[in-house]
């Protein structure tokens, strides 16, 4: 493919996941949430009692619909090679760190996007905080950070997650009593289902054929001056800004944004911990759902790690609460602490496979 | 000619090995075993102005890079 090539689909791309993005919310799900990673695996993790806050708790058909759409896509275009064993329990607790930051600015790179695409400026120092963790992850992967080589699986170990995002949906249509599900808070908003799980597959779809990542974007800018794949990323804000423009959802300011806090602070180092979990691991939240929909199995265990983060988060109150009528949000002294620790331990984790790991070889 | 085998690495290592091995060396030989790989190392010598020479064999390329 040729550059020009690349950098048109990206962007066509782009434009079409913003534009689906907003629809969802038009069609019932949380504002500036027509997709979240983070927040909706710890839905699913709600869902599957993993965690009981009442208020986040719901099977996504979008992360459903992501990792088959992925899935299926890679099988057609024959790019279902299942490998992995590339340091599978380091990355299991790189994601669940991962996950605590998200949750602790409420979001993950993909909807932070979406949130500065609403206006919610919020985001704006989320975004910084991102950058600059994905900055240092930068540093120790010019200085040689990996965290080993990945080898062939057999097509069955491949399946495995794919195969059991499958079994949760017809469960979750079979026997929905099974599940908890949230009456009140953001939870209880959502699209259709077929609306939902449509927008995941074509999401999927797409962002597995473009290899779009938030992360990556960021990181080529900076180790290689490549642009291309930071294009997919502007795409996405530039379309989705003038949907939220045209159906009046656009509303500038730090202040009252939905499912949003103005702790600013910790908006930025919670943001600090994604960027830099997420350029250890090779690729953002939707990257690895996407990642593990091609049969990658130490992508599965990073969403598998995502998952545990999310309901240690909330079992531990580490998640940040949103800006409310009675409270001004944030995250809790548990949730600062747990990102000032996450931040020590994935710089520990980085210069261990920096350069320990050299003078072993 | 500089030698080098990213197979089973994951991106970014094997463009950041390959930019490496450019400063050392004017032509070099990387090996990789994944599609993704093969397309961004693609894309950083083409950025370069360096046309790749790709042979692929048994889901494996390998990519000659001269300067």
């Amino acid at each position: 493919m040729t550059l020009v090539k690349d950098k048109r689909n990206l962007i066509l791309t782009g434009v079409a996941i913003g534009i689906i993005s907003v629809a969802l919310v038009l069609l019932g799900n949380p504002g500036n949430m027509g997709f979240c990673i983070a927040c909706f695996l710890r839905d699913i993790a709600g869902a599957v009692k993993l965690q009981t806050a009442g208020v986040v708790q719901y099977v996504r058909p979008e992360i459903i619909g992501l990792i088959l759409g992925s899935f299926i896509i890679s099988l057609l275009k024959g790019e279902f090679k299942p490998r992995g064993g590339s340091a599978p329990i380091t990355r299991f607790f790189i994601a669940f760190m991962v996950m605590i930051g998200a949750l602790v600015f409420l979001g993950c790179p993909f909807r932070m996007v979406l949130r500065l695409a609403a206006g919610d400026l919020n985001a704006l120092v989320a975004l910084a905080g991102f950058a600059s963790g994905i900055a240092i992850g930068c540093y120790f992967l010019s200085k040689g950070f990996s965290l080993g080589r990945a080898r062939t699986q057999t097509k069955s170990e491949g399946v495995v997650l794919p195969a059991s995002t499958i079994l949760l949906f017809v469960l979750f249509i079979a026997v929905p009593s099974i599940f908890a599900f949230s009456t009140s808070g953001p939870g209880s908003m959502h699209a259709p289902i077929i609306a939902s799980l449509a927008a995941g597959l074509i999401v999927g779809i797409m962002a597995q054929r473009t290899r779009m990542c938030m992360v990556g974007g960021i990181r080529d800018v900076i180790l290689v001056k490549d642009w291309t794949l930071l294009g997919g990323f502007i795409a996405i804000f530039a379309s989705a800004l003038v949907m939220n423009i045209a159906t009046g959802k656009f509303n500038l300011g730090f202040a009252g944004q939905p499912v949003a806090h103005s702790q600013h602070v910790w908006n930025f180092l919670g943001m600090l911990v994604v960027g830099l979990g997420s350029a250890l691991l090779g690729g953002c939240p939707l990257r690895q759902l996407v990642l593990a929909g091609e049969g990658n199995t130490d992508s599965a265990v990073a969403v598998l790690g995502l998952i545990a983060g999310a309901a240690f988060a909330h079992n531990f109150s580490l998640a940040s609460s949103a800006y409310s009528a009675t409270s001004v949000g944030g995250p809790s002294i548990y949730g600062k602490v747990a990102v000032i620790g996450s931040i020590a331990i994935l710089l520990a984790i980085a210069s261990i496979n920096t350069f320990i790991k050299k003078r072993e070889a | 000619m500089k030698k080098i085998d990213c197979r089973g690495l994951s991106c970014p290592e094997p463009v950041i090995m390959t930019k490496r091995a450019l400063k050392e060396d004017s032509e070099v030989a990387v090996t990789v075993d994944s599609r993704v790989p093969m397309e961004n190392i693609s894309r950083f010598a083409r950025a370069l102005g360096i046309e790749p020479v790709i042979v692929e064999s048994d889901g494996e390329w390998t990519l000659t890079l001269k300067k």
